[in-house]
C-alpha cells in the first residue's frame, strides 16, 4: 500500500520535473509524426492536441516561478556548463505562454483559413512545418544554453520560409517574400551564431548563467565587446529592428492568413525575448558598452521606427500591408522600453510584448476572414464588410482601438506604463520627456491609419455585388477570444503586471549564476 | 584561456583575415548579384568562413586530434597519454550542427528557386523586381481608389 | 425608503448598467422599433432614478471612493459621489430622457435611417457620461472621457455623406489628438510626480511641484481635455453640427462639452486644488486665454448664418466661462463655473432641440431663411426665446446666475477687465441670439412660408419647451443648487 503511493509520487515529481523539456518536445514530435501518418484528417487535430499540451504545461511551468526563482533542467542528466540546460524564470515563462497560447487559440481559426488559402495536398506539410516552427519558438525561449538559441532559431526559421512561401498559391510574390527572408534570416542567424563564437573565444563556456558568471569576473574586453555587437544585430534581424525591418511587410502580406496570424503575434516576440536576455542576463547591464548601445543606438532607432513605419502604414492601400508595417512601429515600442533600461520600462516593454501580440493576432485574423469571404485585403475589397460581417468586423474595431491605446484595452495599459517609464527618467535628464512625448505623438499616427481602415470598413458603401456573408463560427470563436483578452487586459492588468513586474526584475538582477542549477532549480 | 590567446599571438592575425576576406565575399555576393542561385552561393560562402572561424577556435597549440590513443590491443595507452594536448572538440561539434543547418538552408533556397522559376520564368532579381513592380501597378490601378477620393 | 433601499455603489453601477442594458436592447430589438425605443424610454427613466437615489443617498456629502478593481498596481477603476459629479450625473441622465423622447420623434420624423445603431451609440455615451461624472481618480476619469469620445464618432458621422465624414475626421482627430498627447501625458505626468491620481480635496500636487512645471502641466491639461473647446482646439465643435439635431442637443450642448469643462473643474479643484493655483498664479494666462475664447467665439458666432454652426460658437463661448471660473482660483470662480454647467445645459439643449424642430417640420438651417417662421412655430420660437434669455443671463431666467458668480470672483481677485469681459460677452450674446427670434416674429414671412399655425410633431416640439420652463424654474432653485455645490470647495477637515 505505502509502496504504491510513493510511487504514484515519485512519478508525479518525475513528470513535473520533465515539463521543460515536455514543452519543446511535444510539437517536436508532433511534426515528423503528422507527416509519417500522413493523413489530412489527422494533421490538424494532432497539432492542436500539441498546442493544448503545450499551452497546459507552460501554464504549469509560470504557475512554478509565479514566485520568483526558476526551473532548471539539465538535458539527459549531463551536468552544466557542458550539457544543455533549460531554464525557466518569470521572464521566459511569461513568453513561453504567449507563444503557446497563441499557437493554441490561432489553430482552429487556421482549419479554415488554410483550408481555403492553401491546396489541400499541402495541408499534412504545411501543419508539420507550423509544428515545428511552434517547436523552434518555445525552444528559443525555454532553453538556457546559448548555440541551442541558435539551433532553435533555424528552425522555426526554416520552417518560417516554408510556411511564408505557402502563400504562392494565392499571390506568387509570397514565393519572392520567403526568398528575401530566407537570405536576409541566414545572414542574422549566422551573424548571431559568430557572435556567440567569440563569446566562447573570450569565455570558454556556452551556457548563459556560465556565460554571465565568466563575463562579469572577467570585464568587458574587445572579443566580448564585438560577440554583442554580432549577436545584437544578427537577432536585431530578426526581430525586425528598424532598419533591419525590410523583409517583414512583405512576408506578412503575401504569407497565408493564418501564417501572418501566428507569426505576427509571435515570430518577433521570442526574438525580442533573446535581445533581452542577452543584454540583460548574460551582459550585465551595469557595463558602460550595453547601456551606451540601448540609449545611443535602441533608443532612437525604436523612435525613427515608431514614426516612420506608422507614417508608411497610413499611406497603405491594404489592410494587411498596413497592420504590418504598424508591427514594425509596435516593436519600436517594445525596443523602447528595453533601452529605457529601468524596471518600469523593461516590465512595460514585456507587456507590450504580451499585449501586442493579443492584439496583432486579432487584427491579422480579421484580415484573415475577409480574405476569406471577400478574395481580398485591399481597401477597396473590404469596403462596407463592417455591415455585412458586423460580429468580425466588431472584433476588428476592438483589435484596432487596443492597436491606438484607447483607454479600456489591452494597448492602452502598456503605453501608459511606457509613457510612465520615460516620465520617471525625466527628472535627470529632459531627453526622457521628449521620449514621452514622441511615444504620445506617434501613438496619434496610428489612430490615423487605424480609423482609415474603420473608414472603408463601416462608412464606405459595400460592393453591391458582393455575396460576402459572416465568418464561420470557428473562425470568430479565437477572434473574440482574443477581442476578449484585450478587453479583460485593457481593465484587470493586476496579475499580469505583477508577472511582467516580476520577469523584469529577473532580467535587471542579471544571471542567478551557476550556484544552484543541479536539475532540481528552486527559488531563492 | 591563455592557450586560446597564445594562439592569437602566435597565428591568429593571418587567419582571421582570411576569414573576414571569406565572409565578406560571401557577403558581397549576396548583395551584388543578381541572379539567385549566385546569392545562395554566396551565402554559402559566408557560412562557411564561419564555419571555419569555429573550427580554427577550437585548436590548441601542439594539440592534436581529441582521441585517445590507443595501443596494439586496441585499449587506452596510458604511456602514451602523459602530457598530450588536445584540440577542444566542442567548437567542432556546434559546427556540425551549423553545417546540418547550412545544408538545409542551401537546399530550401534552391528549393524556392526552382518554384520562382516555375512562376515567374526567370531566377534574375532585377527582372522579378521588374515583374512585381508591374504586379504592384496592377494592383493599385486595381484597388488603389479606396475611399473614393475621400483617403 | 420601504421599498426602494439601495445602497449607494449598486445605485451608481445601475446608473452605468442600464445604458448599456438599452444598448443591448436596442441591438436585440433592431427591427422592432415601437419595442426599441420605448424600452429605451425605460432604461433612461431608470438610470435617472438610480442617480436620484445616489442623491437621496448621499445628498451633498462627499464619500469615499470604492474601487471596483484594480487595473495595475496603483491605479483603480474606482468612483464616488461628490456634489459636481451628482450634479452633472442628474443633470445627463434627466436630459436624456427628453432627449429621448426628441430623438425619436426627430429620427422618424426626419426619415433618417439605422436607427438601432443610433440609439446604441447614444447610449454608451450616456453611460460613459455617468462613468466621468462618478469618476473618483483621474485614471477613471479618462477612461470613460476616451470611451465617450470614440462612441459619439458614429454618432457625428451618422449621415455618411462625404460633409458627415469630413467633419467626424475632424472631430476625432481633435478630441483623440489633443486628449493623447497631452492630457494623457498630464495624467501620467501627475502620477509620477505624486504617486496618485485620487481626486482630493485640496489637490495632490502641492508640495510636489514647483516652478515652471505647474503651469505647464495645467497647460497639458487645459488643452488635453479637448471636449473643453478652448480656443484654438474649438474647431471640432462646429464640424459636429454635422450630426443629427439630438446628438447636437445632448451631447454637444450637454453631455460631451460638459464633460469637457467637468473635468477641467475637477482637475483644478481636486488635483492641482484652487487654493495651490491661486498662491503660484500658474492659471492667470489660462485666465485670459478663457476670457479670449469667449469673446472672440461670441464675435465669430454673430456672422454664422447657419443657426446650428451659430449655437456652437456660442457654446464655446460660454464653455470658456467655466475654464474661466476655474482658472479665477477663488471659491466664487469655481462656484460660478460649477453652476454654469447646469444652467447652461438646460438653456443650450433648448435652443437645440428648436432649431431641431424648425428642421424637421421645414428644413430650414440657415437663420436668413426663417423669417417669419414664429407665427407658423409660435411654441418652438418662445422657447428658443426663453433659452436665449437664460444664456444671455437675464434674471428670471437660470443663467443670469453663474454670471452673477464668476463677477463676484473676479472682483474678489481684483480682476476688474474680466468682469469687462463678462459684460461685453452679454452684450454680443444678445446680439447674435435675440435676432433670430425678431426675425421670425416681427419681419414679414417671404414667399412660401407658412404662416398658418402648424407646428413641429408633438415629440419634437414638447422637450423643448419643457426645458425652457426648466430655465425658469432654476432660477428659483439657484440658492439651493449653490448650497449643494458648496462642499466641492469648502475643505473638509
Amino acid at each position: 500500500m505505502a509502496d504504491t503511493a510513493v510511487v504514484a509520487e515519485h512519478t508525479l515529481r518525475t513528470f513535473k520535473d520533465h515539463l521543460p523539456v515536455l514543452q519543446v518536445l511535444v510539437p517536436f514530435c508532433t511534426a515528423p509524426l503528422i507527416v509519417l501518418l500522413g493523413s489530412r484528417r489527422l494533421a490538424w487535430p494532432l497539432a492542436f492536441i500539441a498546442s493544448a499540451t503545450a499551452l497546459v504545461i507552460s501554464i504549469m511551468l509560470m504557475w512554478e516561478v509565479r514566485e520568483g526563482g526558476y526551473v532548471a533542467y539539465t538535458l539527459g542528466g549531463w551536468a552544466p556548463p557542458l550539457g544543455i540546460e533549460y531554464r525557466v524564470d518569470a521572464a521566459n515563462a511569461f513568453v513561453l505562454l504567449l507563444i503557446s497560447a497563441i499557437g493554441t487559440v490561432v489553430l482552429p481559426y487556421a482549419y479554415i483559413s488554410i483550408k481555403d488559402e492553401i491546396k489541400a495536398r499541402d495541408h499534412t506539410l504545411m501543419y508539420a512545418c507550423w509544428m515545428l516552427c511552434f517547436t523552434g519558438l518555445l525552444g528559443m525561449v525555454v532553453t538556457g544554453d546559448a548555440f541551442n538559441v541558435f539551433v532553435f532559431l533555424e528552425i522555426s526559421s526554416l520552417s518560417t520560409y516554408v510556411l511564408v512561401a505557402q502563400g504562392a498559391g494565392r499571390d506568387r510574390r509570397a514565393l519572392t517574400a520567403a526568398y528575401d527572408y530566407l537570405i536576409m534570416g541566414t545572414i542574422g542567424a549566422t551573424f548571431f551564431v559568430i557572435g556567440l563564437g567569440m563569446l566562447y573565444m573570450a569565455t570558454g563556456t556556452l551556457n548563459m548563467a556560465d556565460l554571465a558568471d565568466r563575463i562579469a569576473d572577467q570585464g568587458a574586453n574587445r572579443t566580448v565587446r564585438s560577440g554583442f555587437a554580432f549577436i545584437i544585430v544578427g537577432m536585431g534581424l530578426k526581430v525586425a529592428m528598424f532598419p533591419l525591418h525590410l523583409w517583414l511587410p512583405k512576408a506578412y502580406t503575401f504569407a497565408p492568413s493564418a501564417v501572418t496570424v501566428f507569426l505576427s503575434a509571435t515570430a518577433t516576440k521570442a526574438a525580442i525575448y533573446v535581445v533581452m536576455r542577452f543584454t540583460f542576463s548574460i551582459y550585465n547591464p551595469d557595463f558602460s558598452f550595453t547601456n551606451n548601445t540601448l540609449e545611443i543606438i535602441f533608443a532612437p532607432l525604436a523612435i525613427i521606427a515608431m514614426f516612420s513605419a506608422s507614417f508608411v502604414a497610413v499611406f497603405q492601400t491594404n489592410f494587411k500591408r498596413m497592420l504590418a508595417y504598424s508591427s514594425v512601429a509596435q516593436v519600436g515600442y517594445i525596443l523602447l522600453g528595453i533601452s529605457l533600461l529601468t524596471e518600469t520600462g523593461l516590465t512595460a516593454a514585456i507587456l507590450h510584448m504580451f499585449n501586442h501580440g493579443i492584439t496583432k493576432a486579432l487584427l491579422f485574423m480579421g484580415v484573415g476572414a475577409y480574405v476569406l469571404r471577400s478574395g481580398g485585403a485591399f481597401y477597396t475589397q473590404i469596403a462596407g464588410l463592417g455591415r455585412k460581417m458586423p460580429i468580425t468586423s466588431g472584433a476588428v474595431v476592438i483589435g484596432g482601438l487596443s492597436l491606438i491605446g484607447v483607454p479600456g484595452t489591452a494597448g492602452f495599459i502598456s503605453k501608459w506604463i511606457l509613457v510612465q517609464a520615460a516620465l520617471e527618467r525625466a527628472p535627470d535628464n529632459a531627453m526622457f520627456l521628449a521620449i514621452a512625448v514622441a511615444i504620445v505623438l506617434s501613438s496619434l499616427l496610428a489612430v490615423v491609419y487605424v480609423w482609415r481602415a474603420f473608414e472603408v470598413l463601416f462608412l464606405q458603401e459595400p460592393d453591391p455585388n458582393s455575396t460576402a456573408t459572416e465568418a464561420p463560427l470557428m473562425m470568430l470563436v479565437p477572434m473574440w477570444i482574443m477581442a476578449g483578452a484585450c478587453i479583460w487586459f485593457g481593465f484587470s492588468t493586476e496579475h499580469l503586471y505583477e508577472f511582467a513586474a516580476q520577469a523584469a526584475q529577473g532580467l535587471l538582477d542579471g544571471s542567478q549564476g551557476m550556484m544552484i542549477s543541479t536539475g532540481q532549480g528552486g527559488a531563492h | 584561456m591563455s592557450k586560446l590567446l597564445d594562439l592569437q599571438f602566435l597565428a591568429g592575425h593571418a587567419h582571421y583575415l582570411l576569414f573576414i576576406v571569406l565572409m565578406m565575399t560571401g557577403l558581397f555576393i549576396v548583395v551584388d548579384k543578381t541572379n539567385l542561385v549566385k546569392k545562395i552561393v554566396g551565402l554559402n560562402i559566408f557560412q562557411v568562413s564561419v564555419f571555419m572561424f569555429y573550427v580554427s577556435i577550437g585548436k590548441v597549440t601542439g594539440g592534436t586530434a581529441p582521441i585517445f590513443p590507443m595501443d596494439d590491443k586496441y585499449h587506452v595507452d596510458k604511456e602514451a597519454l602523459v602530457g598530450i594536448a588536445y584540440s577542444n572538440p566542442l567548437p567542432h561539434v556546434l559546427i556540425l550542427t551549423a553545417i546540418v543547418v547550412g545544408i538545409a538552408t542551401t537546399s530550401l533556397g534552391l528549393a524556392l528557386i526552382v518554384r520562382i522559376r516555375e512562376s515567374f520564368n526567370t531566377i534574375d532579381e532585377e527582372d522579378i523586381l521588374h515583374i512585381e513592380q508591374e504586379m504592384t501597378r496592377d494592383d493599385n490601378r486595381k484597388y488603389g481608389n479606396a475611399m473614393g477620393g475621400l483617403a | 425608503m420601504g421599498y426602494f433601499e439601495l445602497d449607494t455603489m449598486t445605485a451608481i453601477y445601475a446608473a452605468m448598467l442600464f445604458p448599456l442594458i438599452a444598448m443591448a436592447g436596442n441591438m436585440v430589438f433592431a427591427e422592432f422599433k415601437n419595442v426599441r425605443d420605448t424600452f429605451t424610454l425605460l432604461c433612461a427613466g431608470l438610470t435617472f432614478g438610480s442617480v436620484l437615489v445616489v442623491l437621496s443617498n448621499v445628498g451633498n456629502s462627499i464619500t469615499t471612493p470604492v474601487s471596483l478593481f484594480n487595473v495595475f498596481p496603483g491605479v483603480d477603476v474606482a468612483f464616488n459621489v461628490e456634489p459636481l459629479g451628482l450634479m452633472f450625473a442628474l443633470i445627463g441622465s434627466g436630459l436624456w430622457i427628453l432627449t429621448h423622447i426628441y430623438g425619436v420623434g426627430y429620427m422618424r420624423g426626419n426619415n433618417e435611417k439605422h436607427h438601432a445603431r443610433f440609439f446604441a451609440c447614444f447610449c454608451i455615451a450616456i453611460s460613459s457620461v455617468i462613468g466621468i461624472a462618478f469618476a473618483s481618480n483621474m485614471f477613471t476619469l479618462f477612461l470613460f472621457y476616451e470611451i465617450l469620445t470614440v462612441s459619439t464618432y458614429p454618432l457625428v458621422a451618422h449621415k455618411g455623406t462625404p460633409d458627415a465624414i469630413r467633419g467626424a475626421r475632424v472631430y476625432l482627430a481633435i478630441l483623440i489628438g489633443t486628449s493623447i498627447a497631452l492630457q494623457l501625458t498630464a495624467v501620467i505626468w501627475t502620477y509620477v510626480l505624486t504617486g496618485t491620481l485620487d481626486f482630493t480635496q485640496g489637490g495632490i500636487l502641492d508640495g510636489k511641484v514647483a516652478g515652471w512645471i505647474v503651469p505647464v502641466l495645467l497647460g497639458l491639461y487645459a488643452f488635453g481635455i479637448g471636449k473643453a473647446a478652448l480656443m484654438p482646439f474649438h474647431k471640432w465643435l462646429p464640424a459636429a453640427m454635422v450630426a443629427p439635431t439630438p446628438v447636437s442637443a445632448l451631447l454637444h450642448a450637454v453631455a460631451v462639452v460638459k464633460a469637457g469643462v467637468f473635468t477641467m473643474l475637477k482637475v483644478g479643484i481636486y488635483i492641482f486644488g484652487i487654493d495651490f493655483l491661486a498662491q503660484t498664479e500658474a492659471s492667470e494666462w489660462l485666465m485670459w486665454l478663457a476670457a479670449y475664447s469667449i469673446i472672440a467665439a461670441s464675435v465669430v458666432a454673430m456672422f454664422q448664418d447657419n443657426l446650428k454652426k451659430r449655437l456652437a460658437y456660442s457654446t464655446i463661448s460660454q464653455l470658456s466661462y467655466i475654464t474661466l471660473g476655474m482658472a479665477l482660483a477663488t471659491s466664487m470662480g469655481v462656484l460660478g463655473g460649477a453652476m454654469a454647467i447646469a444652467m447652461h445645459a438646460m438653456g443650450k439643449i433648448t435652443l437645440f432641440m428648436c432649431a431641431g424642430a424648425i428642421y424637421v417640420k421645414y428644413h430650414k438651417t440657415e437663420i436668413s431663411q426663417m423669417q417669419g417662421l414664429g407665427r407658423a412655430m409660435p411654441i418652438t420660437f418662445a422657447a428658443f426665446f426663453i433659452g436665449s434669455l437664460s444664456i444671455i443671463g437675464l434674471p428670471p431666467l437660470g443663467g443670469s446666475w453663474p454670471k452673477f458668480l464668476l463677477m463676484v470672483g473676479a472682483a474678489d481677485t481684483g480682476h476688474y477687465i474680466i468682469i469687462g469681459v463678462l459684460m461685453l460677452s452679454s452684450l454680443l450674446n444678445v446680439a447674435y441670439l435675440l435676432p433670430i427670434v425678431g426675425r421670425a416674429f416681427f419681419l414679414p414671412a417671404p414667399e412660401g412660408t407658412p404662416t398658418k399655425f402648424a407646428e413641429a410633431p408633438l415629440l419634437v416640439w414638447l422637450p423643448p419647451a419643457i426645458t425652457a420652463i426648466g430655465c425658469i424654474v432654476l432660477f428659483f432653485y439657484a440658492g439651493a443648487l449653490q448650497e449643494f455645490l458648496t462642499p466641492i470647495v469648502s475643505v473638509s477637515p
